[in-house]
């Protein structure tokens, strides 16, 4: 029997999962922000882009302290943002152009300054990329009794200076990212909140190294974002929703981690693209399977109204006729859905299988009345305020009479002149 | 000797990788997603990783597949996301940019546990092992490059009116979906190939600073495309040139060194740093695009516009007193519209020496030529003037306002209309048009604002 | 007698599955110089996308001379709407007017002397043979626009379709425009134009078509730029539609 749970059951286990939860939603945070303003690649950027800065204050700080990292990481941070911008500003320079241009010179002078100084020490680039996620909890500082990660000692205050400077400035920041004309015209300097963000991403992306890496960060600063803008419509939701999605990123990254013996920060950024893919498929209002079964249902109730409509008309012609269900089928084209529709109608009384054929109950009779009613009115309507001619209004009728509801067919009678008859000559069935 | 010819094979292929890369990477700038050539190198992780372990080998043909097909992958579902969700480009780049890196690094850690898989494979693949290149891989980048040039010229016009003008193309015929995939799968089996010898970062900016940079030089897309090709084909030489023991032995010291040993240093990062400084070199000093030149024909294009206020001016002083010509002193000028002294000393020197003034003991007089230019100028500017008083509310209507000439923004009968009012109060400077009579010049000036 | 220039059956255009046109029927003979005229967002330029086949139908069909648009494609001219353009583009005048004849080229073929001669002749139509050479960022609105109409002019087609061709043009070029138009129609081509000034409808087009969402009319100017169809056509949406629209776009199946 296997235990799912296993990989749960140890401290190491939740502090690295502390970790890894602290730093996506740290970086899910200001993440939201670079998905709404279409800066996510800004995030990509900035997290190589900084990588200068850091060697330089690793040089001339001589320590691996992590203030004057951040202090690294800000100034170039600061300076590459400037960069883009000018050379998008004044040299013309494609945004995109200019983004790829910055942070991959800067991230070459990184590298050079790395071999150049840093050749003595050992650098493995996995840890750059992949961060030492799995080695976090053996790093530990006591605080207050506790075996703490030092690593959280960092991302935490991040996290919450992150959360500080997001509520300070929750205003701005919204109206800022949806109209940055209409921010700078109510007073808040819209090129201050970019920077401001771009400081909190450095700073971010740098607290994160150490979790995830230089190129994961990446994902936590973007996927778990992504997200949370599939699944709802208010800034406020997208943000908790976000961090929701990090946490069980970090959650579910770490199970698959120790299941299958492999990296945990990349296992995080599966898993996070794992909640991304569902959303996508998923999503109550826009994800594909959601609509996918949507149109299925629409096709069926077009179906099954199509059906009862044609009985209505067959019976209006003569109320002896009845038509078998082969010649119901054939007569609508074909295919599955028509029997399903015809199932569906039978199971729900609006039709009857008798020895001659498929007969209308008495409220199949009554849906089959607004149906053709619906599709009478329209045709007047087309007939009398689109001038259409006679022989072109039966087509877009039949497409747009599923659509008419009580409501609409209340509006219609009141534009249409009311003979009581279409413009075929035959009754309209009263409402 | 053993390093030149290395050195010289290595140069020929990174040459050439960076050479196609500039081509290639022009298109996928120009249509505004030179990030995704970033994207396509990071799809390929999870590729090379699948390949090594099926073929388990490391086999840069079979890598390189690999590499191929999950970047291809990589880009239909971003191509998918953007027209089915709500998630725009950015995020979609960069959702597949991460999330397929991190499976690749998922993958990468299976293999090194379970097949002894390279520990230095992630490190090549991240930063390149162009030292390491063999004449395997030369011929491969000469083929693969062959092919894509040879793509890239055989549909030069169907990807250039695909680039400037979709919608256009797709009404000529064109399969727009279809060649937009083709022009970014060549992108794509570019950065696969050159991703071994380069890196994952690198790639990208081998891609995109190339063009960027031949931008400043060119009008047409041809020429762009190959000048894109040449410094990217340059740089690359020059940047593994300065990696290699080569300029040691030439020169007998390393221009680059600061007392190391310069093979330590992977010709990669060279490469990107030759390249961004070949952008920021044509930034500064491309003629009309760069920044130098737009500095000068701003400071020229003031200057005349101050050297023709001058002339106006001098007119209208002058004016009162046609057909004389009176001498007008220097500090009256300067004070009719508060100048500065230095600019208008400078300007009448340089009016003097082109014939149009007459400079004599601190006083200034306009020459027959330069009381013709005068007038022309303040004749085309009271036109304007009055045109936009009287005209204004039609203005929108009538007026190519980036045009120069009032001859050529208005229709000539508003014209004739604008001329005879202005003759009509007086205004109207001497004619060089034969058309229109000479109006008589009586009258006070009228009030001019500054 | 030889068929009408452009038929449109029944067409219906949805617009994420919102119908913006509703059941487009229209018929117009060879020969005319025809003006497209309605509201903001009456759908002329969704007509003419659709008359190009560069938006899906969600019913109907068009015909070219009788055929489908895909056999006809090399009897068509298209200007744009100038907003649709990167004008950043590295190409001068001249390389814009030679796109025009890409379609008659084919796959791989490159535009030879045949070609650059149709785009001269192309540029000196529109009087901007002096700018052949220029980056097409360097021109004004009014140049942009007649580059634009000299590309189509080199596609040398029998049906041309113009979408705002007079939009932030100034008076001189746009009786250039017209007069080009005109004589156009006088080798017994076919022109379409989105206009949008009323004014100027009876003198230049001798066909109109009415749109605001449905047809209103589509005839000889005389007869139908009246005012009672100017009023069906200016007088507001009809909220019905609209409603209907809304309902479909809610509901609909994805076609």
């Amino acid at each position: 029997m296997i235990d799912l749970f296993e990989p749960f059951r140890s401290t190491t286990a939740w502090w690295t999962i502390a970790v890894g939860a602290t730093t996506n939603v740290a970086c899910a945070l200001v993440g939201c922000y670079l998905v709404l303003r279409r800066m996510s690649l800004m995030g990509d950027a900035l997290a190589h882009a900084v990588l200068p800065g850091l060697v330089l204050a690793f040089l001339f700080s001589g320590t691996l302290n992590i203030v004057p990292l951040f202090f690294g990481a800000v100034t170039v941070g600061l300076l590459a943002t400037f960069l883009i911008q000018s050379l998008h500003q004044y040299g013309r320079v494609p945004a995109d152009a200019s983004m790829g241009v910055v942070f991959t010179s800067m991230f070459a002078l990184g590298v050079v300054l790395i071999k150049r100084y840093l050749s003595g020490i050992h650098f493995d680039a996995a840890c750059v990329y992949e961060g030492l996620l799995q080695f976090v909890a053996l790093n530990t500082v006591d605080v207050a009794g506790l075996e703490v990660p030092r690593t959280l000692l960092t991302i935490g205050p991040v996290l919450l200076m992150n959360i500080l400077v997001i509520a300070l400035f929750w205003k701005e920041l919204k109206i800022s990212s949806f109209d940055a004309n209409l921010a700078s015209a109510m007073g808040f300097s819209a090129t201050f909140m970019h920077y401001l963000l771009m400081v909190l991403v450095a700073v971010t992306t740098v607290a994160s190294f150490e979790a995830v890496g230089s190129i994961l960060v990446v994902a936590m600063l973007i996927v778990p974002a992504a997200t949370a803008h599939l699944l709802c419509d208010r800034l406020g939701h997208m943000v908790i929703l976000a961090c929701l999605a990090g946490v069980l990123s970090a959650v579910g990254g770490y199970w698959i981690a120790r299941v299958w013996n492999v990296n945990p920060a990349g296992s995080m950024t599966i898993a996070a693209g794992g909640l991304y893919g569902l959303a996508v498929l998923f999503s109550p209002r826009h994800g594909m399977i959601s609509t996918i079964s949507r149109n299925l249902q629409t096709s069926l109730r077009v179906t099954c109204e199509d059906i009862l409509a044609m009985l209505y008309r067959v019976e209006e012609t003569d109320t002896q006729h009845r038509l078998d269900t082969s010649s119901a089928v054939q007569a609508l084209g074909g295919g599955f859905v028509s029997r399903w529709g015809i199932s569906a109608l039978v199971r729900r009384r609006h039709i009857v299988r008798t020895k001659q054929g498929l007969q209308l109950t008495d409220t199949g009779r009554l849906a089959a009345k607004s149906l053709v009613r619906s599709h009478r009115l329209w045709e007047a309507y087309l007939v009398q305020h689109l001038g259409l001619p006679l022989d072109h209004i039966h087509e877009p009728a039949h497409r747009v009479e599923h659509f008419i509801d009580e409501k609409l067919r209340h509006n219609l009678e009141e534009v249409v002149d009311d003979t009581g008859r279409d413009p075929h000559g035959r009754d309209i069935p009263n409402g | 000797m053993l390093a030149t010819s290395i050195t010289f094979k290595v140069m020929m292929g990174t040459t050439l990788l960076g050479a196609t890369a500039g081509v290639v990477g022009s298109y996928a700038v120009l249509r505004r997603r030179a990030l995704v050539s970033d994207m396509l190198a990071h799809a390929a992780l999870p590729g090379i990783c699948l390949a090594f372990l099926i073929v388990g080998a490391r086999d840069i043909f079979a890598l390189s597949i690999g590499a191929l097909a999950t970047g291809l992958v990589g880009l239909l579902l971003v191509t998918v996301l953007c027209r089915w969700t709500r998630t725009k480009e950015d995020a979609a780049i960069g959702i597949v940019l991460s999330t397929f890196f991190g499976a690749g690094v998922v993958l990468l850690s299976f293999a090194q546990r379970h097949h002894q898989g390279n520990q230095a494979g992630l490190d090549t693949y991240l930063f390149g092992e162009i030292a390491a290149m063999q004449s395997r891989e030369v011929r491969l980048l000469l083929a693969v490059g062959t092919l894509v040039l040879l793509a890239v010229l055989a549909l030069h016009k169907e990807f250039k009116v695909l680039a400037f003008d979709p919608e256009f193309a797709a009404s000529q015929g064109w399969p727009i979906f279809l060649l937009d995939f083709g022009m970014m799968a060549l992108l794509a089996v570019v950065t696969v190939v050159g991703l071994p010898i380069c890196g994952v970062i690198l790639m990208a900016a081998l891609t995109i600073l190339p063009s960027a940079a031949a931008r400043f030089w060119t009008n047409r897309l041809g020429s762009l495309l190959l000048l894109a090709g040449l410094f990217g084909g340059v740089s690359a030489a020059v940047g593994t040139l300065l990696a290699s023991p080569v300029p040691q032995q030439l020169l007998g010291f390393n221009p680059l060194a600061f007392g190391w040993h310069p093979s330590h240093l992977p010709p990669g990062p060279l490469i990107v740093l030759t390249t961004a400084s070949l952008l920021v070199v044509s930034l500064f000093i491309a003629p009309q695009h760069g920044i130098a030149a737009r500095l000068v024909g701003e400071f020229r294009l003031r200057a005349r516009i101050f050297r023709e206020h001058l002339l106006r001016s001098l007119y209208e002083m002058s004016e009162a007193e046609l057909p004389a010509l009176p001498a007008i002193a220097e500090s009256a000028l300067v004070d009719y519209r508060s100048w500065n002294r230095l600019l208008v000393d400078w300007q009448i020197r340089r009016a003097e020496r082109r014939g149009l003034v007459e400079l004599k003991d601190g006083t200034i007089r306009l020459t027959p030529d330069g009381l013709t230019t005068a007038a022309d100028l303040t004749r085309t500017h009271r036109l304007w003037e009055l045109f936009l008083v009287e005209y204004a509310n039609i203005a929108e209507d009538h007026v190519d306002r980036d045009a120069d000439d009032v001859e050529h923004l208005l229709p000539q009968p508003l014209i004739d209309d604008l001329q005879r009012r202005l003759a009509e109060e007086g205004r109207l400077p001497l004619q060089p048009r034969v058309d229109i009579p000479p109006p008589s010049m009586p009258e006070s000036p009228h009030e001019l604002e500054p | 007698m030889p068929p009408p220039a452009l038929e449109i059956h029944d067409v219906t255009v949805a617009y994420h599955r919102k119908p913006v046109l509703w059941d487009i029927d229209l018929v117009v003979p060879e020969g005319k110089l025809v003006g497209i005229v309605g509201p903001n967002g009456a759908g002329k330029t969704t007509l003419i996308k659709a008359a190009l086949g560069l938006v899906p139908l969600a019913s109907g069909k068009v015909e070219i001379y009788g055929k489908s648009l895909k056999q006809q494609r090399s009897l068509i001219g298209y200007v744009p709407q100038r907003e649709s353009v990167d004008w950043d583009f590295p190409v001068t005048a001249l390389d814009v007017v030679l796109m025009g004849t890409y379609g008659q080229l084919g796959w791989f073929r490159r535009p030879g002397k045949i070609q650059r001669e149709a785009a001269r002749v192309g540029l000196e139509q529109v009087g901007m043979s002096q700018y052949a050479h220029r980056q097409i960022r360097q021109l004004s609105g009014g140049q942009q626009q007649r580059v634009f109409l000299a590309r189509a002019l080199a596609q040398d087609a029998r049906i041309y379709f113009m979408d705002e061709p007079f939009a932030g043009v100034d008076a001189a070029t746009e009786s250039a425009i017209v007069t080009l138009m005109q004589s156009l129609r006088s080798t017994g081509k076919t022109v379409f134009v989105v206009h949008h000034d009323l004014q100027t409808v009876a003198e230049y087009f001798d066909y109109v078509i009415l749109l605001n969402m449905r047809l209103i009319a589509c005839g000889p100017t005389k007869v139908t730029f009246s005012t009672k169809n100017l009023q069906a056509t200016y007088g507001g949406r009809l909220t019905i539609l609209d409603e209907a629209a809304e309902a479909i776009r809610q509901r609909d199946p994805l076609r």
